[in-house]
């Protein structure tokens, strides 16, 4: 099985509704996802991943929608009817049976009489041939998650499906296992879907990364593409950090639409807004900034986007050292800057010029929560703090 | 002084561990007496005549075998019974569940004095022959509520998950059953059924009120106190007890064997 080439087929989710007492877990999603792909489902507790999940696995029951593969209908299909296998979150091994019974299980179910060839490929696969005898509860949490894999993947799933599979485990055994997952994929060349809050392992690991909000994918894409241009506020503060800054559509320039705040004209490529209206936000990744003594300020490009502000908090973190400044209206933006300059660094209190490329510019529509997505506690210091300077005014 | 103060808690073991014991370590001592009189109360004389005899006194034997024969009916109904309602209580919402679950507490709750006389006067408003079988309903009427204890305790325990994932991986309900939730489910029905069987053995008053002539092992032990209690029934005791701890290390010795080879492995 490792390293055949398999015909696989791509999953396509239609108009998945999933209701819980007139709560919609999953709005009207719409979705393909690529034959072969390793694909990220992203989004915080209670968005509806883990539930769209359990519905591709007919675990749960639909309130409304399709689920196909290819051409197949499986919307009505019973669980253990469907071509779908699932790596559960705690893994669920069969703590009564051994490994070996555990990654034969559903080969059993099946009726398939010579199991012992197959359990062994998918051991080996997974580097737990010495374990075969042994109880899950024998097992380390990396080798219990090894073991889920290899249970759900011998049996050749249309697709698998990964359920938040590496949230308990220590840092370092995630950044090992992502890569150990990355290897089987490679190797097995099923669709993978993944589900996951943490945006890390979502980047590094999948494809494809739709971010879901609410139910609703708000973007869907190759992470890179999505870091680089975001769609929605939310997208921005989910996934990595940006610096967004609510403005004024002044009109247009060529390819350029103009915006103003705060006194300030910014460039936004046309091409890199998703702005409907007037109201606009414009954002900027942290490291694209670069940060200037405001003395300095005329060595930066004319072209770039410029704004003023004093430095409130420096943190040396040894790649990058990142500044907090805050703007003349009490906004705080942050910049990672690389360790590369000789010499003496901006320290809390100076003057700065930020500035960055057009380039690096996206714009958002001005209507939303400038907040979305942002990880609460940012939220609740930035309250926090502006609550502790009024009641100091 | 300082050795005791360190000791303590040992002591205060191995003291109520002697505590429980002693009676037993009594019974069984004296199943190898010889009385001089009635009464087997008094240590004579060494004697095994008991033990090679068992069935030596009328009706020792007929009694002890019609215990076991009732036990193990009750318990394999009451089982069987229960463990069913467990899985009802646990795993579905119904009307009347909550009241059920209070409902199964009840024959626990109620002295065993009211339970005999009131099942009597059932039977006999039925006109229902006192017998074996009266025994049998009763006995299985108060082990079902320890059998859903129990198994429902088990039940709750268990992981939804792991059964979710047998249905993933191609286990209709059937198999799911069968292969899940059975096995993981399994250790909890035993230790109901051994439970129910010991409750049964040794019931003496809801027993008393509906034999009607039928004579359980306790019922002989108490008709035979008044005359003096025969070496032979000390025997029998201490036989049921060495059979229990027999099991008990067996189990014991098979648990820490496989967890030996696993280690080993």
């Amino acid at each position: 099985m490792a390293g055949a080439v398999r015909q696989v087929e791509d999953l396509h989710l239609l108009n998945l509704t999933k209701k819980f007492a007139d709560v919609a877990a999953v709005d009207d999603l719409t979705l393909t996802i690529p034959a072969g792909s390793f694909f990220a489902l992203l989004g915080a507790s209670g968005c509806g991943k883990t539930t769209t999940l359990r519905r591709v696995a007919g675990l749960e029951d639909p309130t409304a929608g399709a689920i196909k593969i290819g051409a197949r209908d499986i919307t009505d299909l019973r669980a253990f009817q469907r071509p779908v296998n699932t790596v559960f979150q705690s893994y669920a091994l069969f703590p009564h049976l051994d490994i070996f019974e555990n990654v034969a299980f559903g080969l059993r179910r099946r009726g398939i009489k010579d199991v012992k060839t197959p359990v062994n490929q998918m051991l080996e696969l997974v580097e737990l041939s010495a374990m075969a005898r042994r109880k899950p509860t024998q097992l380390s949490g990396g080798q219990q998650q090894r073991v889920a894999v290899a249970r759900a993947l011998i049996n050749e799933p249309d697709v698998l499906l990964l359920d938040e599979p590496l949230g308990a485990l220590d840092l370092k055994l995630r950044r090992q296992m992502q890569i150990e997952l990355k290897r089987i994929q490679h190797e097995v060349g099923t669709t993978f879907v993944h589900v996951t809050h943490d945006q890390e392992e979502a980047m590094t690991m999948a494809d494809t990364v739709a971010i879901m909000n609410a139910g609703r994918i708000e973007q869907m894409g190759n992470p890179a593409a999505i870091y680089e241009l975001p769609k929605t506020v939310f997208v921005a503060n989910f996934l990595g950090q940006s610096n967004l800054i609510t403005g004024t559509a002044q009109g247009r320039t060529g390819d350029d639409i103009l915006v103003s705040a705060h006194g300030r004209t910014y460039v936004v490529p046309a091409a890199r807004s998703t702005a409907g209206g007037d109201s606009m936000i414009v954002g900027v990744r942290p490291e694209k900034m670069t940060v200037l003594d405001a003395v300095d300020g005329h060595r930066a490009p004319d072209a770039h986007n410029k704004v003023l502000g004093r430095v409130t908090d420096v943190s040396y973190a040894g790649v990058s050292t990142q500044y907090q400044v805050r703007t003349p209206w009490d906004q705080e933006l942050t910049v990672f800057e690389q360790n590369v300059i000789v010499g003496d660094r901006c320290s809390v209190g100076d003057e700065v010029l930020l500035h960055w490329s057009p380039e690096h510019t996206f714009g958002l529509d001005g209507v939303q929560d400038v907040h979305a997505g942002a990880s609460p506690e940012l939220v609740d210091l930035e309250a926090a703090a502006s609550a502790l300077e009024s009641r100091g005014a | 002084m300082r050795f005791i103060r360190r000791n303590l808690l040992a002591v205060v073991a191995i003291l109520v561990l002697i505590y429980l014991f002693i009676p037993i370590a009594v019974v069984a001592i004296l199943s190898f007496n010889k009385p001089s009189g009635k009464f087997n109360i008094s240590w004579t004389q060494f004697s095994t005549d008991a033990w090679t005899n068992l069935c030596g006194v009328p009706g020792v034997c007929s009694s002890f075998v019609t215990s076991i024969q009732i036990g193990i009916i009750a318990t394999i109904v009451a089982t069987a019974l229960g463990t069913m309602i467990a899985f009802a209580l646990v795993r579905y919402r119904f009307r009347g569940r909550s009241t059920t679950n209070l409902l199964i507490f009840l024959p626990m709750a109620t002295p065993e004095v009211v339970l005999g006389s009131s099942l009597l006067a059932l039977f006999l408003n039925l006109r229902f022959p006192l017998g074996q079988w009266t025994v049998v309903i009763a006995h299985i009427m108060f082990i079902i509520s320890f059998v859903v204890v129990t198994v429902k305790a088990r039940l709750q325990g268990l992981d939804p998950r792991l059964e979710e994932a047998a249905r993933d991986l191609y286990a209709n309900p059937r198999s799911t059953f069968r292969y899940v939730t059975l096995p993981l489910v399994a250790p909890g029905i035993a230790g109901a059924a051994l439970l129910g069987f010991s409750l049964s053995f040794d019931d003496f008053i809801i027993s008393y009120f509906n034999a009607g002539t039928l004579v359980t092992f306790p019922i002989f032990i108490w008709g035979a106190a008044q005359r003096g209690i025969p070496v032979q029934v000390n025997a029998l005791a201490t036989l049921v007890f060495v059979i229990a701890l027999l099991i008990v290390l067996g189990s014991q010795v098979v648990n820490y064997r496989r967890r030996r080879k696993l280690v080993s492995t």
